[in-house]
Formats: C-alpha cells, structure tokens, sequence
C-alpha cells in the first residue's frame, strides 16, 4: 500500500482525501481530451481521394465555454486547498515550545527532547496525540519526510519549521530526506516509532539518564571518538555525528543497518563500505580495541 | 598578393551567419548533446534497475543527474529551440535572415562555448554534483569544494548570454522584417510564440545571472550571500533561480506549443481552431509564469498566506494551458487528418502533455505538494512535460521540418519504428515513476532500499528506458540515412500554407526569389485555393 494513501494520522488522512478528489477530476479532464483526440484520429482519418474539408475558424462560444468552465474548476480546486492546508499545517511561529527539535546532519537525523534526551535515526513519539516537531538544519537543506504522517518540511540552515508529528496508533513509520543533500542523501533514512504515552514518558526518561562511567569510554576518548560523538546524554553541542549514550537501543545504524550481532563491530571497522561518502573515516583501529569500542558502546542501552 | 585559397567546407561552416546554416549547427549541437544526456540518463536507470548496486558509486550518480538535468534543458532543448527558431523565423516571415546576422552567429559560438565549458569540469577534478538547480549551501565551498560547481555557474553564464543574444534577435527579426502584409495578427503562430517567448527569455534570465554571479562570489571571493552564518540566506538562492527557473519552463515548452500549432492544422487539412485565443493564451501563461516560482518551495516554511497566493497563480496558469490543448484538439475535429510520422509525435503529444500537465497542476494544491515534491512523482510529471511534451513536438518538428531543411524527406517506415518505440518506452520508463512517488520513493538517490514494489517499478523503468534510448537511436539513425538516401521532398511536400513552404528546399541563401503576398495567415492556401482565399473570410486576421 502507497504510505501517501495510507494515511495514519488526521493530518495525512486530510491530505489523502485532497488527493483522492483531484485525482478522480483529473482523471476526468483527461478522459475529455482523450475523448476528442480518439474520437477525431478514428472519425476524421483521411481516406484516399479525400479533398479538404471546409475551413473553419474557431467558434468564439466554445471558446469562451473552455475558459470559463476550467477558471470555475479552478477556483473550487483552491478553495479546498485552502481549507486542507489550514487544517494539516503547524502554526508558522508556534506561541509555545515544541515537543522535539528535529536536525538534519548529512546524512542523519538528530531528535532532541526538552528533557535533555537526545537520539537519532528513531524519533519516538506518544502515540494518538498530536506534537509539535521543530524542523531544523545544522548544514545544507534537508527534508523531514514521513509520508503517513503527514507533509514534509525542509530543514533549512538558519530557519525552524514547524509540522504537526502524530499517529493513531503505536508502530514504525519510515521516512527518508526529501531534499538533495550530498553524497549520502540516499541514506537518510529514518523512523518515527510511536508508542503508547507511558511506554514514551519512560523512554524519553531514560534516554536522558547518564551512565555509570566504564574503563571503555577512555578508549572512546583517547581514539578521538568524542571529537564528533555525544557519549553523554543532555549534550548541548553539537555534533558531527549522532549522538552514543544509548546506542545500544536503537534499532538502525546508519540509514539502514539493522543494530545486530556483529553491525556494530562492522559499522566500528568500515563505515565507508556500508554508506559510501559518510562523514565517518574507516578506523583502522587494532581489533582488539575495536572489539573493546564494541563491547562498550553495547552497554550503552 | 596570393589570391585567397577557396574556402573549405569546415572554414564555411565556421564563418556562417546565414541563419539557416547557423540554424543546422543549433540543431545539431542539440543532437549530439542529446545523445550524450541520455547517456547519462541510461547510466542512471543502469543504477536504480535493482536496489542497494553498486553500478555506479554515488559521487558518480550525484553527478549524472545534476548534467542530465543540466544538459537536457540548456544543451538541448534550448538549443533545439533557438536553432528551429533561427532557421525557421525568417523564412516565415519571408525575410532573407535574421534582422543581426552577426549577433546571431555570436549567440551559436557562445552557447557551444557554455557547453563546453560546462564539460570542461569532467577534465578539472569532477562535474557539477549540487543538481541542476544547485541549492545553496549544499552549493557552496564548504560543501561542495571541488571546481565541479564553478565550471557549472560560468558554463550557465555563457549559455544564458547565448540565449539573451538569440531572443534580442528574434524580437527585432519579428518586429522588422516582416514581409509586406504580415500584420501582428497574420504571423504564424510559432513565430508569434517565439516572439512572446523571446521577451520571456529577456525578463527571465537576469535573475539566473544574478543568482550565478552571487554563487560565484560566494565561491570564489568568500562572499556570503547564501550562508545563513553570516546573515545570508539559502532561500536567497531558490527565490532568485526560481524566478528564472518556472518561466523558464515556459521558455522551452512555448516553442514546442508553436510547432504543434503549426503541424497539427496542416496534417488535419484545417486551419487552427481559435487563432485569437491560442495567441492571447499564450500571453497569459507568459505573464502569469513570473508568478509561480514559489510553488518550488511550499516545503520551505514560508507562511500560509504567502504560498496561498502562488498555489493561486499556478492553478490558473493551467486555464490557458487548458485552452490551447482544447483547440489543437478542436483542430481535429472535422479535419481530414493524415498520419504522417510528425503528425503521429503531435497527436501523442496532446495526449502526454495533458498528463504532465495534470500531474503538474497536482503541484499547485498545496498539500499534494506536502507529499509529493521532490519524489518520484516530480520526476514522472517534469519528463511528462519535458519528454511526453517536449521532445514529441521536437520530433514533430524534425519530421515536418527536415524536409525543407535538407531537401529530402524522413523515411516514414524508420519514422513508425521510431514513434512507437518512443511512445511505448517513455510510457514505461515515467508513467511507473508516479506510482514509485507515491511510494515513498525521493528523487536524486543513487540507491534505494528493497522495500515492496520498489525494485520491480524500477526495472520496469529501466527496461523502459533501454526501449526509449534505442527509439531515439532509430531517430538519429533516420536523420543521417535520410540525409544520404531520403526521397526527393520537393519545395511543399505537405500542402503546406505558411511562407518557408514557398522557398526552395532547401532555402538558396537569400531565401526568396519574390515572396508571395500576404493577405492572410495563410498566404500558400490563399495562392492554391483563389477560388475560396482565407482573406476574403474570416481567417483574413
């Protein structure tokens, strides 16, 4: 099932039924010229011998009939567009402050939570009540896009959006950047999981606890991990890369490495031969510290 | 003194400022640039036919589409138009050449040298790889180090010079040198469109070179126009190349308009239905195409109010777009149509036109844009126009026109192959890619995951594609065949009504021995049919 008709929220259900209208009306258009071009090319074929028909003009009545007509669909057209965007679209500048900030890096996705949680690739969310998401950029222009949800906003350096982020029920719903951001456009892929409110509230809760410290963390440091990775939780700079403290959570590594056995360790080694052009080098490391970068970074749940 | 050496075929070819010499070289650097694009378009569907490939790594990818894009629309079409619109404009209106037939060569020499320019960069450490509309700051030095995005900028430079020269030249050539009794109101109806268009073309590209000149500044001398760090503004950039980029939708498709309204009515033995209303049209959609650039950007938070009222430009620009494709259908109506191979090609194109331009007034309700901008439903809709739209009225044009150009006529068995061949594999190749937007997929990735239905879509697309290029193959194929071998055409191999008919095919240099009155806009029919002349009816004009 297409996810833009598959809609999951009221938000997405508006914009489907939009949709739907205007595909049956222009359908319709089409089949009128359809209808005068195959009736034409079957009724008017010239046969051998034929002489020329009788020139005709033009006939100002038909004429002004295919302005007038189309100028009246069109303004029904916009009068629906008006009334679906004011019901799908977030205020512009929102009187209060939003529920999640939302980044684009090249080429990942940042989620931040006004607790201090911070995450990537996987933007949890309360089931079945509508949030508001702030769209932003931390380098070129990216486009947060989950199609079941609802519309997509560019995530413009230097400018916030802001969209409306909700689904009925608790599940996953994939999004990608829609937006040509570099080499790694393609891997921007990311989820939306929502759950129900108390299974947020105690993720959302977690993801902002601080670890205890572990002897893996001055391998962490002295390989310069830190240099573009928030080990810590409530972390206020900013990275190059998405933020560890609880890497071990997440489902996705990078756009779409599924976070099993051994992906890490992989991801650790060779990041280069899973999404090509990645800010992240290959290691080079000993295997004995990249299995010690492993081990500790799987602690970090 | 030594008598000068008589001049080789390569130093006439290279001093011409006969218009239909020059004519010849537009359209032929059009074709060898076509050739080299859809290349880049095949390397492409080579990449996508299967998910997660590794055909094609995607710095190589990223560069593919920002020159397919690039090239099609500047070295391509643009030069195709220009270069029909160069042969044909005088002959129409029964001028010897171009009002500056200086001007007119310097405008060739300059667009070739874009071209080159803008290959140069594979030379110089890589292509352009920021998309054919380069957004900043993804366009910038930080993000874009490499020469690849320079060469782009003053390759556009050059090409748009090249365009500014040619539409200078039409405007005074249409203006000026209109034969005795071609009133405003009697020109055919592409010289009418190319002239509509020329202003087009006056009033957009500014803005291009304005955008062009910031980028390179913000390149080259550190300026900051476009970075939001030092209080620019990326949306500086898509303001400015929007504002030529939309018109300049309308620049490369209102030519193709004024070749159908040429073809149709000669194949259908009738004149155009509703003159008057194709020619006021045309104006419309020329000024309304400066105010709907912003429906490139609803995805950016723009405010409401203001993306209400280009939603509202842009649904009304396709009344007048409506009328048109009304009236080439209405020409049907009646007539006596014969299917020649260009008559096939506009035929088709009525119908893929209003496709893509359904599919583009989707664009103009703002929530379906909310979903859909930037997927594969954008790609399916602009190659609807472009190719569906475009390239028929081009190929339309080819087999109309090659006769008169070269003195042969096109092989019409070749001209079958090749219409079908086109019609089937375009159809494959972009009506899918709807679907593939309405799946999720975006555009301008080099991989995509195996999710349901994506790898199959793209194969078909792909397979599409290879049926599509080997159409076009037998089109090329045909040009150089039929140069060689084609039947004699004749000075009117169609039963033609407008003035290049009435030239010598092809055309001596100065066109005319004495050009035929005009007291219509069809002085041929008036001179075959005294008996019953448009002027003394009501298609006088």
């Amino acid at each position: 099932m297409a996810p833009v008709f598959h809609p999951q929220s009221p938000e997405a259900h508006a914009i489907a039924t939009i949709f739907l209208y205007f595909l049956v009306l222009a359908a319709m258009i089409f089949l009128v010229v359809a209808g005068m071009v195959g009736y034409s090319i079957v009724r008017y074929r010239a046969r051998p011998g034929d002489a020329d028909p009788r020139p005709t003009f033009g006939h100002r009545r038909i004429e002004i009939t295919w302005t007038v007509v189309p100028l009246v669909i069109v303004v029904v057209i916009f009068a629906f567009t008006l009334r679906t965007m004011a019901g799908v679209d977030a205020p512009r500048e929102p009187d209060r402050p939003p529920d999640l900030t939302i980044t684009g890096h090249q080429w990942w996705w940042e989620a931040r939570y006004p607790n201090g949680a911070m995450t990537a690739r996987e933007i949890h969310i309360p089931a079945g009540r509508r949030v508001l998401a702030r769209i932003e950029s931390a380098d070129v222009i990216h486009d947060f896009w989950a199609p079941e949800l609802g519309r997509k906003m560019d995530a413009v350096p230097g400018r916030a959006g802001y969209i409306w982020l909700r689904a009925d029920t608790p599940g996953t719903y994939a999004g990608t950047c829609s937006e040509f951001c570099g080499v790694q456009h393609a891997g921007m892929r990311f989820g939306v999981i929502a759950e129900p409110q108390a299974d947020f509230d105690a993720w959302v809760a977690q993801q902002a606890e601080t670890r205890a410290a572990d002897p893996g963390e001055r391998l962490f440091r002295e390989r310069k991990c830190g240099e573009c990775h928030a080990i810590s939780a409530k972390d206020d700079k900013t990275y190059t890369g998405p933020p560890l403290a609880h890497i071990a959570g997440r489902r996705f590594l990078g756009g779409n490495l599924p976070n099993r056995e051994g992906n890490l360790m992989l991801w650790i080694t060779s990041p280069q031969s899973i999404l090509p052009g990645n800010r992240m080098p290959d290691s080079r490391l000993p295997a004995d510290e990249v299995q010690e970068l492993t081990r500790f970074l799987e602690t970090r749940r | 003194m030594s008598p000068a050496p008589p001049r080789s075929a390569i130093r006439v070819w290279l001093s011409t400022i006969d218009h239909k010499q020059i004519g010849i070289l537009y359209m032929l650097t059009a074709l060898f640039f076509f050739v080299v694009g859809g290349l880049e378009a095949m390397a492409m569907r080579a990449q996508l036919s299967a998910p997660n490939l590794k055909f094609l790594a995607p710095e190589t990818y990223d560069q593919m589409f920002t020159m397919h894009g690039t090239t099609m629309i500047f070295l391509v079409v643009m030069p195709a138009l220009v270069g029909f619109g160069v042969y044909l404009v005088p002959l129409m209106v029964g001028a010897s050449d171009m009002a500056f037939p200086r001007l007119n060569a310097l405008g060739y020499w300059v667009t070739l040298g874009g071209g080159v320019l803008l290959y140069a960069s594979f030379l110089a450490g890589g292509a352009p790889d920021a998309g054919w509309f380069s957004y900043a700051p993804l366009s910038e030095k930080p993000f874009s180090p490499h020469a690849g995005s320079d060469y782009w900028a003053l390759g556009l430079l050059l090409l748009s010079a090249g365009s500014v020269i040619a539409a200078v030249n039409f405007v005074v050539t249409i203006a000026t040198l209109r034969a005795p009794g071609m009133t405003i109101r009697r020109l055919p109806l592409f010289v009418w469109i190319t002239l509509v268009n020329s202003v087009l073309i006056l009033a957009a590209m500014p803005a291009l070179n304005a955008a062009l000149v910031m980028l390179l500044s913000d390149r080259v001398l550190a300026a900051h126009f476009f970075d939001p760090a030092h209080g620019g503004s990326p949306i500086l950039w898509q303001h400015y190349f929007w504002i030529f980029g939309h018109p300049e939708v309308y620049i490369l498709v209102l030519p193709a308009f004024g070749m159908i309204s040429e073809i149709i009515p000669v194949f259908s033995r009738k004149p155009i239905f509703g003159y008057g209303f194709v020619a006021a049209s045309t104006l419309a959609i020329a000024f309304l195409s400066f105010g709907v650039w912003v429906h490139h950007m609803f995805a950016v938070a723009l405010g409401r109010v203001f993306i209400s009222v280009f939603a509202a430009a842009s649904m009304l620009i396709a009344v007048p777009t409506g009328i048109k494709v009304l009236n080439w259908a209405a020409t049907l109506v009646g007539g006596s149509i014969r299917f020649t191979t260009a008559m096939l090609f506009a035929v088709a194109f009525l119908l893929e036109f209003t496709v893509g331009g359904l599919s583009g007034l989707a664009f103009a309700v703002v929530p379906i844009d909310w979903q859909l901008t930037d997927t594969y439903f954008v790609v399916a809709h602009l190659h609807y126009v472009a190719f569906g739209g475009i390239a028929f009225a081009l190929f339309a044009g080819a087999y109309y026109w090659f006769p008169k150009i070269t003195g042969h006529l096109l092989n019409e068995p070749l001209g079958r192959w090749n219409f079908w061949m086109v019609v089937i594999g375009f159809n494959l190749t972009f009506f899918v890619q709807h679907i593939l937007g309405l799946l999720g997929m975006p555009r301008r990735v080099y991989t995509y995951p195996d999710l349901p239905w994506w790898a199959v879509l793209n194969q078909i697309s792909t397979f599409g594609a290879v049926i599509l290029g080997l159409g076009a193959l037998v089109f090329v194929a045909n040009l150089f065949a039929s140069l060689a071998f084609g039947a004699r055409a004749g000075n009117d191999p169609w039963d033609a009504w407008t003035l290049e008919w009435a030239a010598a095919s092809p055309p001596p240099t100065d066109n005319f021995e004495h050009v035929p009155p005009v007291r219509s806009r069809r002085p041929l029919w008036d001179l075959k049919h005294p008996e019953a002349p448009d002027w003394a009816t009501r298609g006088g004009g």
